[in-house]
């Protein structure tokens, strides 16, 4: 038996031969493997018990596997338009001299593999990349030659980390030069707590009580989309079915995001004990964490972490002397699908297919994991209702506005002094929040990532909450040295690569966006055009299926809204009727090189 | 227990079953709503979009949303059909569609929509993807330029014949239907007699040797509307 | 009162919509009263010589000289109508569009299997107009006012659109004229 069919039979094997795993094992496989192999897909299937053309499903979704030989050490550089602006692109171009190779290509003598990626969740100091699991941040062209010379030396990534960063970064289990980037802690997630004693408290009163709290606390869901959590507890606790699970969303992939990572790395125990309390009050056995593979880095902690509440009798059986309260928790790893933070997508990723979002009737509450009623619910989320439990929900709704209770988690980055985190109350003036981040001379903000929207100085007084500006906590700044046209369409770029191409408006949709963004762009567009980007923007968010279609448009028809006069500037009035766009000289260069002559009649 | 109630649709009060789709009440009382994706044999997925509909103010696929006492659902507004109408042309430049030599064009449910919308022309640029054409089972044809993703064969394989032939793989613009087999359609135990081969919307999954087949004027699409078979239940 | 003008054209098309045009049949009588021809393969008038109501355009670009020909009509109509498929879509010389020029000209001059040609010379005159990259329906080089798709259209879907065009009536196409084949 070769040694890849033994590889791949003793990791389906370990997966229990379940379908319901092929996650875990295609990743294990690429891993074992440096890429999936396209004559194994019949083995999988064979051993997963599935059929060949879902193993190429699963692994021509994901952008982290790869049925092509891949080096053993495979650099991804972030090339989020923040990284850009850091200068991302000297890095690349520096990676390309150093290693003599193009982005997805590998090198010779095949040990190194460079591609590009979007946000890895480092946006706060960026340009960043990852090296296999390793991420390395603060890049500059000059340290590259170093950095490869290195890597060539030892193929091992974790060598490059000379030192590492501050907290738990610098957990031996961690070990990453990665920083935390903490700027203001406010009172419900960053400052000190008691641990565990919102569990305790939460054990001591009925499940319905446990939800009754939470939904006095208003507590709405911290990933975006603000859905009341109690309420979407006691949906799932209502809902019928033997087996319930809870969710946590990890997959923190809006570009300009990267406050997950910080609560993964600084408040592992405040996520698992919301979970903790979250299975306590829906009734749910079984917890899984969607860790996105851009922190694959943060695994072993977290791994180490659960362990540890195992052994305090925080997870397992009969938590904490509870009679029939019984909980565990995995970690189901993510590889490069930003639609998986969707929690349908997430869902079906967590059920071993690819991250195709599912229908929203039923709701994920009522028919979610392994068609059972499952509540999704976001890291920070889950931070909040721990602290709920212990301080009180009217402490908790003390905080923030009417309908934005607490306080929110920003990511801030880009052009401020001060680039991190901020824990600040609901309702915090957008002009505050970029003084206090040291933001000058700002000529836009994105709030809430590419899927959020482009702002300008007119709605800098409106505040973070889900009402006015509201975000998952992508805050993204753009002097006016920036163009920000670029920056739609570095987004544009972002959602044409992540749609999954279930439905037709956001797979065709969203290429014909930036195609015709792209055409403003050049000075060749005409004032239609605008209208064009407008309507089908209206389209593609009107008609999509799941969140990110409906908001993929959002990068244009906000800055359309926001920033008109930048568009107005690149359209003239056309009244020959021909087409700017069409180019007669470009149209003919390729006949043009191969007659070995010009054009005799447009060449005048 | 009473499970029917009244749903309206564009002010139309009509009679709903609880467990009908939308769709499902709309074509029993002789309301079309256009679609593609979907098939009265297979599981609905909402994937084209096409029967986007309107209910109580938002978005919703009709092939997909169950019915719900009260609901109130614009189907035939000016609006509604203009984001159909977009996506269906949507799905003409995404793809290399040339009806005048395809075997499936008069019998072919994208060009019929096309048709019943007045579409002379797609208003967004051609894309001119390239694409693969497989050609090697000896039955079928399977010709990826005229795919518009719908996964009625995805459904039909597993739900009706009880295969798994077909699959999506890849994402965004470049996903397609995979096959189960090694390389080629030729590798699968797809057979000519098998619902998937004939529940293709389009001219993707064609059976080879039948050709133009039905004179041009005989066509399914040549005289009467896509839907008129719906509509033309209560007149 | 003088006839509006109609110019009519063939670009990269097989003038298959020329002849559905002639098989109008004796409509074509009824035609000459409406309107008089300038620019055709028709008439054989090589350029446009005064401004015209309409121009047909059959067939989209795939060499410099279409486009030049396509801005000509521009310039000189008041409203342009794409018939055929070729035109409104590239029609069957669009399925190079994804090949390489380089590869479809090696393919019709040196590699094709019914190709003979020892020294393997690509024609060269500067009287050949140079192929564009790929090619292009009328409406991405110009603005184009109408569509009348059909390989060809019929003759019916013809008379239909130029009587109603001629009298300003809306160009609205009952259902059975509207088709792509």
């Amino acid at each position: 038996m070769s040694e890849m069919v033994s590889t791949i039979k003793k990791i389906c094997k370990r997966y229990g031969n379940d379908r319901a795993r092929l996650m875990d094992i295609v990743n294990e496989v690429q891993d074992a493997l440096g890429h999936v192999p396209r004559e194994a897909f019949g083995l999988i299937a064979r051993e997963a018990n599935t059929h060949r053309v879902e193993v190429e499903s699963v692994v021509s979704f994901y952008a982290f596997l790869s049925d092509k030989k891949q080096g053993a050490v495979v650099i991804r550089l972030c090339d989020d338009i923040i990284d850009r602006f850091k200068g991302s692109e000297a890095v690349g171009d520096a990676l390309v001299a150093a290693l003599g190779i193009g982005f997805d290509e590998t090198t010779a003598d095949g040990k190194i593999t460079l591609e590009k990626t979007p946000c890895i969740g480092m946006s706060d100091q960026a340009p960043g990349m990852l090296v296999n699991d390793t991420v390395i941040t603060n890049l500059t062209p000059a340290k590259i030659p170093d950095l490869v010379r290195q890597l060539m030396a030892n193929p091992d990534p974790q060598a490059l980390v000379a030192e590492p960063g501050d907290g738990n970064n610098a957990d031996s289990l961690i070990c990453a030069m990665v920083n935390n980037n903490i700027r203001e802690a406010g009172p419900v997630i960053l400052a000190d707590y008691r641990k565990n004693a919102g569990l305790r408290k939460a054990l001591t009163q009925t499940p319905e009580e446990v939800i009754e709290d939470v939904k006095t606390s208003q507590l709405r869901g911290r990933g975006g989309a603000g859905f009341l959590t109690g309420f979407k507890w006691e949906l799932t606790r209502k809902a019928r079915g033997t087996e319930k699970f809870v969710l946590c969303n990890a997959d923190e992939g809006e570009p300009g995001t990267f406050k997950d990572r910080v609560l993964l790395t600084e408040r592992a125990d405040l996520v698992l004990e919301g979970m903790t309390i979250a299975a306590y009050a829906i009734g749910a056995e079984t917890g899984i964490i969607y860790l996105r593979g851009e922190y694959a880095y943060l695994r072993g902690f977290l791994e180490h972490t659960i362990n540890q509440r195992r052994e305090a009798h925080l997870l397992g059986n009969t938590i904490l002397g509870h009679e029939g309260f019984n909980f565990d928790v995995r970690i189901q790893m993510g590889a490069g699908a930003y639609v998986c933070g969707e929690e349908t997508s997430l869902i079906s990723s967590c059920e071993g297919t690819r991250g195709d979002p599912t229908d929203r009737t039923p709701f994920p509450v009522v028919k979610g994991y392994m068609v059972s009623p499952t509540a999704v619910n976001n890291v920070e989320s889950y931070c909040c209702a721990a602290r709920i439990m212990d301080k009180g929900p009217g402490w908790f709704a003390s905080i923030g506005t009417a309908r934005s209770a607490g306080t929110k988690l920003l990511s801030v980055c880009g052009d401020c002094e001060r680039p991190g985190i901020y824990e600040i109350p609901f309702g915090t003036k957008l002009r505050e929040l970029l003084a206090r981040a040291g933001a000058e001379d700002v000529a836009a903000v994105c709030v809430g990532g590419p899927s959020g929207q482009m702002v300008g100085p007119a709605q800098f007084d409106l505040g973070i909450s889900y009402e006015e500006l509201s975000t998952g906590g992508s805050v993204m700044v753009f002097s006016n040295q920036r163009d920000i046209l670029e920056v739609a369409d570095a987004f544009m770029e972002f959602f044409v690569d992540e749609s999954c191409g279930y439905c037709v408006p956001c797979r065709v949709g969203n290429v014909l966006l930036k195609n015709r963004l792209e055409r403003v762009r050049k000075g060749v567009g005409e004032q239609k055009d605008l209208d064009y980007l407008q309507r089908l923007g209206e389209s593609v968010k009107f008609t999509s299926r799941c969140g990110l279609g409906q908001t993929s448009p959002n990068p244009i028809l906000s800055t359309l809204k926001n920033f008109r006069p930048v568009y107005n500037a690149l359209v003239k009035e056309n009244k020959t009727g021909f087409h700017k766009s069409f180019n007669i000289m470009k149209a003919v260069e390729q006949a043009s090189a191969i007659a070995g002559r010009r054009s005799e009649i447009f060449h005048a | 227990m009473n499970d029917t109630f009244k749903i309206t649709i564009d002010g139309k009060e009509i009679e709903a079953r609880q467990g009908q789709t939308i769709m499902d009440a709309a074509d029993a009382a002789g309301i079309y709503i256009p679609r593609l994706c979907s098939h009265p044999d297979l599981k609905p997925i909402g994937s084209c979009r096409v029967c986007t509909v309107v209910v109580d103010g938002r978005p919703q696929a009709a092939c997909v949303k169950p019915v719900m006492d009260g609901m109130v659902i614009e189907n035939d507004t000016p609006a509604v059909l203009q984001h159909r109408r977009n996506i269906i042309d949507m799905m003409f430049v995404e793809g290399n569609h040339f009806c005048m030599f395809c075997e499936k064009s008069g019998n072919c449910e994208l060009q019929a929509l096309a048709y019943r919308f007045g579409i002379t022309a797609p208003q967004y640029p051609f894309q001119f993807p390239e694409k693969e054409v497989d050609g090697s089972h000896p039955d079928i044809l399977l010709d990826h330029n005229r795919c518009i993703m719908c996964a009625r064969c995805v459904r039909a394989s597993q739900e009706l014949d009880g295969k798994n032939v077909f699959q999506s793989i890849g994402r965004g613009f470049h996903r397609k239907i995979g096959v189960n087999g090694e390389k080629e359609l030729g590798d699968t135990d797809m057979a000519v007699s098998d619902r998937a081969t004939e529940i293709c919307p389009v001219g993707c999954i064609i059976k080879k040797r039948v050709g133009y087949e039905v004179p041009i004027g005989q066509r399914i699409y040549d005289k009467a509307p896509i839907g008129s078979d719906i509509e033309e239940v209560h007149p | 009162m003088s006839k509006p003008r109609v110019a009519t054209t063939s670009l990269a098309g097989c003038f298959g919509c020329h002849m559905s045009l002639l098989d109008i049949d004796e409509r074509i009588l009824q035609l000459i009263e409406l309107i008089d021809f300038d620019r055709s393969p028709i008439d054989d008038i090589k350029h446009i010589s005064q401004r015209c109501a309409v121009g047909l355009i059959e067939g989209g670009c795939c060499n410099e000289e279409n486009v030049h020909v396509l801005q000509e009509f521009r310039k000189n109509c008041d409203v342009l109508v794409a018939f055929g498929d070729c035109a409104t879509m590239g029609g069957i010389p669009a399925m190079r569009n994804n090949i390489p020029l380089e590869e479809c000209i090696n393919e019709a001059y040196r590699d094709g299997v019914t190709v003979y040609n020892p020294k393997g010379i690509v024609p060269d005159d500067p009287e050949i107009p140079l192929l564009l990259d790929k090619v292009y329906p009328a409406h991405e080089v110009v603005k184009i006012d109408y569509f009348l798709p059909g390989c060809p259209p019929s003759a019916d879907t013809l008379w239909a659109a130029l009587t109603a065009l001629l009298s300003g009536k809306p160009l609205d196409l009952p259902y059975e004229l509207l088709k792509y084949d």
